[in-house]
């Protein structure tokens, strides 16, 4: 029915030089060319603005950053401090804030994201993963300046009266989850904040990359006497292990890039802290808090240098997960 | 070519189809020496000691499209069991009831009674994953996974514990299957560059090497070139003394090869498939008791 | 000795051997997938009540229309009416560049493109949606505001580099499986090629389109960091020239969820709840128009 709708709006274009008159057939010709090409052109012109615009970011990053660059040259990213009020500025405590929240959030949201891809893909009637599935989704959909207003009035307060001083007595002795601290803005607060925004993005990826296995290996596997797990790990992730790797390193990229919600819930003091409870910074946060109010063109131009930081992390991350999912892809 | 199973893998250059040197498999829970053909184990029912499946009044519905209707059946021990029919009359269908892979379909329903070895297989307390590690089942596509030859075949034995003589335990399975000499110089290799025919040797081997007690294939050959299909007919008349068999094929000619008994499924009146004649294969093909059979194995139909 | 040998067919069809042990630690692993999204689930619906509790009892006709209180910021609620109409302008304004530019580039890629010019476009398509956002807002304040100052129209620019990779792949996607056979009939008729494009590749690849267009505005409509260095006014009156920044939604919330003030950080949920309700409906809203123009094309 809906084919034939279709087809029926093929023949009304075909009807439509259908004209006796042969100097209005070879008009039609000439308009049907230069509109051909004018399209052709206007849709260069657009794959071509999105080419260029990354061009553009690239360069425009650069360039504000020149200043800072031709100061510390690649030394910068390996400065400790970041003092405006002194004009001595450094990545290191940024880039450690980003590698810490991000390589936490993505640990715990690879488990919890590519349990529930299972979930939706392998264990959940097709009804249930139908309401679960777009749910699961809409938590992606959660403006991070949203999310960050609930991290400072719900989330902060619970770990700091409910998580850290447990996790601590009981872990204490990694250093990561040392003495509790004051107001619950921490690493650990951002982390979680992160968890949240991650997993739907891993869990909706694995879900699409569990569900490329063809049934007849799950079938063949169920077959020869295994459970369900056995299942899971012989016929589903032997196959796609690089397929959710790709995943979760786009979840580890959604990660660093996160400013808004992490500067609410991060206390922003740039420091190297082991101890996850303490405030800290990272990139994305810092320029967040910052960039509005700089106090000298270094400091501009600094935040520029974490922009770049962050854009040659990010690329790099993208990049790699392409590969990944293309190189070490599906060996059927 | 395949040597005795219990004894590990000897003579290698045995020609083929020495049906008489294998022995079925002796479980060690009887005794040593006791052959299992002689041996009364397998049905509590009372008619034949040797039954393996006993459908009663069996019918298969798909949401509100009844797929299969009327089947009794007695299925037995150490036979190979054809059944052969036009497509879509439920040959299929029949065959996943007996190792259950029908569950995971949602409209699936069954009626009817469905007993292996006198145990109801639907019955409220039966572990479908013991069905399945006791029931085989090769399927119409070569499935393997995408892994090594070795790890193809030595994937559900690690499942299953049998951690011990690993490499001996593959190495069988892969002679019973006819498949040792062209892999076992590349057993690291993966599976997925052998050509069809030994892909489904592969699936063979796979499923024989948890010893299961019985092994049912979907048109096993039906993808596979005139060659192929002959090496696997053969293998099937050479893994009956071990296993029982059922396999669907919609080739009569391979039914009369390789089959003890055939079933013959057609459609009834109503479009739903049933059960229209069983009998020894020789039967089947000389004698059919009824018009229908006798129409679709003269070509008449079909 | 092989203590593995085929199972008796006399026992019972429940576990044997080790499937016991299996059993438990395979029903383990699927307990955990269920309590995994259960807790995805459960968050959602934590967040959505959290924001509801403190937002809804904000929510009138007052507070969509009225300015917050200028200096003094007392008892008095306010209102976050600029800041809604600043929105809607800004998103405006982004979507009016982001949807040609997404749609045309789609073309492009499915249409026209050769293997060795699409391969550079579709990269730096799936670079910029990895864009981490503040980067566009960076990228932009450096372009433009470093030089005419804030605006809508930068703050337009900034969230469509947000939303054109948003629109672009989705449109792609939907393209690709317009049927070959409509296609294939089109250039059987002898139809020219860009009227098979306008005619009959996108009346049928709408629903996806349109699908991915309300996506795209519900998240350019939450998003901060772009507009946060583009358009950062804050507590303004009513302001719709474009030539400067104006009020919206996110930078409001964001600047009265750090204030210290109880009133203002009322205010901040009123706005966070409305804002929530926007982008969950159009999610919802995207979900079933795509299933409606699927079922229509018989997909
Ligand atoms: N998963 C299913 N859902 C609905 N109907 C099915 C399904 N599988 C098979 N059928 C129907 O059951 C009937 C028997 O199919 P099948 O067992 O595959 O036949 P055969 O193997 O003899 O060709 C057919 O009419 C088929 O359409
Ligand atoms: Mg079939």
């Amino acid at each position: 029915m809906p084919v034939r709708l279709l087809s029926a709006r093929v023949s009304s274009l075909a009807s439509f030089p259908q004209l006796s008159n042969r100097r209005q057939l070879e008009r039609l010709n000439r308009l049907d060319a230069r509109a051909g090409s004018a399209l052709r052109w206007l849709a260069l012109f657009g794959g071509a603005a999105v080419f260029l615009a990354l061009m553009a970011i690239v360069y425009q990053v650069i360039s504000g950053a020149s200043l800072a660059l031709s100061r510390y040259g690649i030394s910068f990213v390996g400065r400790r401090q970041w003092s405006p009020a002194v004009g001595r500025f450094g990545a290191l405590a940024l880039l450690y804030g980003t590698l810490v929240t991000s390589v936490c959030s993505v640990a715990v949201a690879t488990v919890l994201g590519v349990a529930i891809g299972l979930f939706l893909s392998l264990m959940a009637p097709r009804r249930v993963a139908a309401v679960v599935g777009p749910l699961v989704e809409m938590l992606a959909a959660i403006p991070s300046v949203v999310l960050g207003l609930v991290g400072i009035y719900l989330i902060a307060p619970f770990v700091l009266n409910n998580i850290e001083a447990p996790l601590h007595s009981v872990l204490g002795f990694i250093p990561l989850f040392g003495p509790p601290g004051t107001v619950g803005n921490s690493d650990f607060t951002a982390s979680l904040v992160l968890v949240i925004m991650v997993v739907p993005i891993i869990a909706a990826l694995s879900r699409d990359v569990f569900l490329t296995v063809p049934s007849e290996l799950r079938e063949g596997a169920e077959a020869l006497g295994a459970t369900r797990l056995e299942v899971i790990r012989g016929a589903v992730l032997s196959t796609t292990h690089s397929g959710v790797i790709a995943a979760c390193m786009l979840g580890f990229g959604r990660a660093i890039g996160e400013a808004i919600a992490v500067t609410q819930v991060i206390g922003n003091i740039t420091q190297i802290s082991h101890n996850l409870f303490a405030p800290g910074d990272t990139l994305g946060s810092l320029i967040a808090n910052q960039f509005l109010t700089p106090v000298s063109a270094l400091h501009t131009a600094s935040m520029f240098y974490l922009a770049l930081v962050l854009l040659v992390l990010e690329l790099a991350t993208m990049l790699l997960a392409r590969y990944v999912s293309r190189h070490f892809g599906s060996r059927r | 070519m395949t040597s005795s199973w219990t004894s590990s893998g000897s003579s290698p250059n045995a020609a083929e189809g020495q049906r008489a040197t294998i022995r079925p498999r002796l479980r060690l829970s009887t005794g040593v020496g006791a052959d299992a053909l002689t041996e009364p184990t397998c049905s509590p029912t009372p008619t034949g000691a040797q039954v393996v499946f006993r459908a009663e009044q069996l019918a298969v519905s798909y949401g509100a499209k009844r797929a299969v209707e009327d089947i009794n059946i007695d299925i037995h021990r150490n036979e190979a069991t054809a059944f052969i029919g036009p497509s879509g009359c439920g040959k299929t269908t029949v065959l996943r009831c007996l190792n259950r892979m029908n569950d995971s379909i949602p409209t699936f329903a069954l009626d009817g009674k469905l007993l292996y070895h006198g145990h109801d297989l639907y019955g409220p307390h039966v572990n479908r994953v013991e069905v399945r590690r006791r029931i085989g089942m090769v399927f119409q596509k070569p499935n393997p996974f995408p892994k090594s030859i070795f790890d193809n075949v030595a994937w559900a034995p690690r499942n299953l514990g049998m951690k011990d003589d690993l490499g001996g335990r593959v190495e069988r399975a892969l002679r019973a299957a006819a498949l040792w000499d062209e892999v076992k110089d590349r057993l690291r290799a993966s599976a997925l560059g052998l050509s069809g025919g030994q892909q489904q040797r592969l699936c063979i081997a796979r499923a024989v090497a948890i010893e299961p007690d019985v092994l049912l294939l979907d048109e096993p050959a039906s993808a596979l070139d005139p060659i192929a299909t002959a090496s696997i007919e053969d293998l099937i008349h050479r893994l009956k003394d071990r296993y029982t068999i059922v396999i669907v094929t919609h080739n009569m000619q391979q039914a009369m090869r390789v089959a003890d008994r055939t079933a013959f499924f057609s459609l009834d009146e109503h479009r739903v498939g049933t059960l229209i004649e069983y009998d020894r294969t020789e039967t089947i093909f000389s004698r059919p008791a009824d018009p229908r059979t006798r129409d679709y194995i003269t070509g008449r139909f079909g | 000795m092989n203590v593995h040998a085929s199972p008796d067919p006399a026992h019972a069809l429940t576990p044997s051997g080790n499937l016991r042990r299996r059993m438990v630690t395979s029903r383990a692993v699927v307990a955990v997938t269920v309590l995994a999204a259960a807790l995805a689930v459960s968050v959602l619906f934590i967040i959505v009540y959290f924001v509801a509790q403190r937002g809804a009892s904000q929510i009138s006709v007052a507070f969509f229309i009225r300015q917050l209180p200028l200096v003094s910021y007392g008892k008095v609620t306010g209102g976050i009416g600029p800041a809604i109409a600043g929105s809607v302008e800004i998103v405006l304004l982004s979507t009016l560049i982001a949807l040609p530019a997404g749609v045309l580039t789609a073309i492009y890629l499915t249409e026209f493109a050769g293997a060795r010019v699409a391969a550079p476009i579709q990269t730096a398509l799936e670079l910029l949606a990895g864009l981490p956002t503040i980067i566009a807002g960076i990228f932009v304040a450096g372009l433009l505001v470093a030089h005419y100052g804030q605006s809508a129209y930068a703050a337009g620019l900034a969230l469509s580099i947000v939303q054109v990779p948003l629109i672009a792949r989705t449109s792609i996607e939907s393209i690709r499986r317009v049927p070959a056979s409509l296609r294939e009939a089109a250039d059987a008729l002898g139809i020219a090629r860009w009227r098979t494009i306008t005619g009959v590749v996108l009346p049928t690849a709408a629903g996806g389109i349109v699908t991915a267009t309300i996506l795209a505005i519900a998240r350019a409509a939450g998003e901060t960091a772009p507009v946060l260095f583009t358009s950062s006014a804050f507590g303004t009156p009513y302001q719709l020239n474009p030539n400067q920044q104006v009020p919206n939604l996110p930078v409001e919330i964001y600047n009265l969820a750090n204030s210290l003030n109880p009133t203002a950080v009322s205010d901040a949920w009123g706005a966070a709840f409305l804002l929530i309700c926007l982008i969950l409906l159009a999610n919802i809203g995207a979900r079933l128009w795509l299933r409606r123009s699927e079922r229509k094309r018989g997909l």
